[in-house]
């Protein structure tokens, strides 16, 4: 076996991958709860396209066989619920991670110099997985399938002048139709993934290349023992891999119980009005995305100005475009002089905070009527309003106040 | 052009449909959802082949499955819940041709397989205990729950003849009347409701049967799974700091 391994090792770098990226990889030794969420989402995604490739065997891309093609995995195929489930539940499972994973960058500072790269690649891959999540939730052709489909593919169609032919190209027709089901499939079985799996990849080669953030916002690399190795570091291997076991076995113990106890979760993973096949003369009462994408869905409709030129829904997908956008410029918008919340002031804590409550706040009333009151004095689309008002705040005043808040001072070593 | 069509065609459709699917301030009762009581099931499935299944399909299952899933003999299958083919392997759908239905009814009565999730339970037993005769209406039957709905009160032989109240300035719906008895009483008529409901509830979602008995071992693996994940971690990590 050795002497195999030294023939493959002597013409591909087989040994140097595992120390760069393993064994020999330090990482900060004082991870807490949010830097299982990483690890956590690479395990999710095996498990989506292992699931995924399981459904596309018994899946008919045809408007006539989608409906009836996924009640015969949840019937006939032999644990096809189970691959099913495992999937649906796992595309909701994935968003609650990656949320966790970008709020422990906002929290730490990890999306700081010299690790800018790692965060604009990170927010690529949230994009395209917005995008894998929205291709994916068509292909049931449940009539919410089907008219989220149509609300969001018309969105497009408010930018002046290309809009509509631009919509139309999209769909492939003048309505989400066969032809928009068929390469929404290919969008979600292969164009998505490989997109994915791309940017992962660099994700992952870019943080190895400058080293993991931590709690702390210090660079371990500035403290290291006689042999060069960071004094506050510990291999990935095996510290973190064993740490990461556990972190997985909870989170995977959680989506299990989810998979088999409430796969619906009432509502929220699975809705009911999919449970009827696409229909294009029944809207359902109210057209909403699932929950991840209701934040933006919220945005989107808080702007209700019909006095804007060009019109209200314009400058709504525009508000909406903004409000994603603006997150790959944090980097430079934050002009704090340390990277850890643990070192910031009440500002900046202050900020996030408002900005957290502000974001599930949107995603609530995202599933919501506009015109009702769900919380408390004002309207749903009033109290948008007032949460995009902040949204926005968190992003176009941070150079301010992460300039003017008081700061403490950084250790030298990991605490 | 053809999209400004599409789209004309859409809003006048749209609202006739939607209004027709209404019924939102009829309060709904709740049975008893149990699928574990295997002959609850079976009288359901027996309802829902007798009476359902002339008009509307369950095409997304299968005859076997059903029988397996409750244990129903091939014998017991075959003599008293199929009438519309010999093969226990076909799915199950409607004996009524849609052509003629769309005819008879003016719309394909809609498909049942999944009907209990997408309409939840609670809506299909107080909608099947909610129709009232209605000299107005086409078929002579009305539901409270489903107004101007095209399906007749196919059980009325079990809940006899009800009248509806309405209220005189708001219209909203009062309370049955009682016009001639059924052959079942109001207790036992629920009962069956109930059984069939709970059938429905199966037909949507077969896996239910197994899902939590699984779930239940899966967990238990995971729970211990992690425990010694953490036993692990901690053994290793003894020497860090």
């Amino acid at each position: 076996m050795s002497s195999f391994f030294r023939w493959v090792d002597d013409r591909f770098p087989a040994s140097k991958v595992w120390r760069e990226h393993f064994g020999e990889y330090y990482a900060p030794k004082n991870f807490n709860f949010f830097y299982y969420f990483g690890g956590i989402l690479t395990v999710m995604l095996v498990i989506q396209i292992v699931t995924g490739i399981i459904l596309t065997m018994h899946y008919k891309p045809d408007v006539a066989l989608a409906f009836a093609s996924v009640e015969y995995i949840m019937r006939d195929v032999p644990a096809g619920w189970f691959v099913r489930y495992l999937h649906s539940v796992g595309a909701s499972m994935i968003f609650i991670a990656l949320y966790i994973h970008m709020f422990r960058g906002l929290m730490y500072g990890s999306h700081r110099s010299p690790r800018e790269l790692i965060w604009l690649l990170g927010m690529l891959l949230y994009v395209a997985m917005m995008a894998e999540a929205f291709f994916g939730y068509l292909l049931p052709w449940g009539n919410m399938s089907y008219w989220g489909a149509q609300v969001i593919v018309s969105l497009f169609g408010a930018i002046p002048f290309v809009g509509e032919g631009l919509a139309e190209w999209i769909r492939g027709d003048y309505v989400i139709s066969d032809a928009t089901l068929n390469r929404f499939f290919a969008f979600h079985v292969i164009l998505l993934p490989l997109l994915l799996a791309l940017l992962i990849y660099l994700h992952i080669i870019a943080l190895h290349k400058v080293g993991s953030n931590n709690p702390d916002g210090i660079e371990i690399k500035k403290q290291k023992n006689e042999d060069g190795q960071p004094l506050d570091g510990v291999p990935f291997h095996p510290y973190y891999t064993v740490k990461d076991t556990f972190g997985v076995g909870i989170f995977l113990t959680i989506y299990l119980a989810i998979v088999f106890f409430i796969p619906e979760f009432g509502g929220w993973f699975l809705e009911k009005d999919n449970f009827a096949p696409a229909d294009i003369l029944q809207t359902p009462p109210d057209i909403v995305p699932l929950w991840y994408l209701t934040p933006y869905y919220s945005i989107l409709r808080a702007v209700t100005f019909t006095w804007l030129p060009g019109g209200a829904k314009l400058w709504g997908v525009i508000a909406m475009g903004a409000a994603i956008v603006i997150f790959f410029f944090l980097p430079w918008l934050d002009r704090s002089r340390v990277r850890s919340i643990r070192y910031r002031g009440w500002m900046y804590k202050t900020m996030l905070t408002l900005f957290v409550v502000t974001f599930v706040m949107l995603g609530y009333l995202g599933t919501k009527n506009p015109g009702h009151i769900d919380l408390i004095w004002f309207k749903n689309v009033t109290w948008a309003q007032i949460g995009l008002i902040v949204y926005f705040s968190f992003f176009l005043l941070m150079p301010i106040y992460t300039r003017l808040d008081k700061t403490k001072p950084e250790p030298d070593r990991l605490t | 052009m053809i999209k400004r069509l599409v789209l004309a065609v859409l809003f006048f459709l749209i609202p006739g449909v939607a209004s027709s699917s209404g019924g939102g301030d009829v309060n709904l009762d709740s049975p008893t959802i149990d699928l574990s009581d295997r002959s609850s099931l079976q009288r359901g499935a027996r309802t829902f082949v007798n009476y359902c299944l002339a008009c509307h399909g369950a095409s997304l299952m299968r005859y076997e499955r059903m029988a397996k899933d409750l244990g129903i003999s091939d014998e017991l299958l075959r003599e008293n819940l199929m009438f519309a083919t010999d093969k226990p392997g076909e799915l199950m759908v409607a004996s009524m041709p849609s052509e003629g239905a769309k005819q008879w009814f003016g719309v394909v009565p809609p498909d049942l397989s999944v009907t209990a999730r997408y309409r939840r339970p609670d809506w299909i037993y107080t909608y099947l205990r909610s129709f009232y005769v209605d000299e107005l209406s086409p078929t002579g039957w009305n539901n409270v729950l489903f107004p101007n709905v095209a399906m007749p009160n196919v059980l009325y032989e079990w809940q006899g003849y009800q009248k509806a109240n309405f209220f005189d300035g708001s219209g909203d719906f009062e309370k049955f009347e009682q016009l001639i008895d059924g052959k079942l009483t109001d207790q036992q008529f629920d009962a069956e409701i109930g059984d069939l409901t709970n059938f429905m509830v199966y037909l949507a979602e077969p896996a239910k049967l197994v899902r939590y008995q699984i779930g239940l071992w899966v967990t238990i693996f995971m729970v211990l799974f992690s425990i010694f994940a953490y036993f692990l971690k901690k053994e290793y990590w003894r020497d860090v700091r």
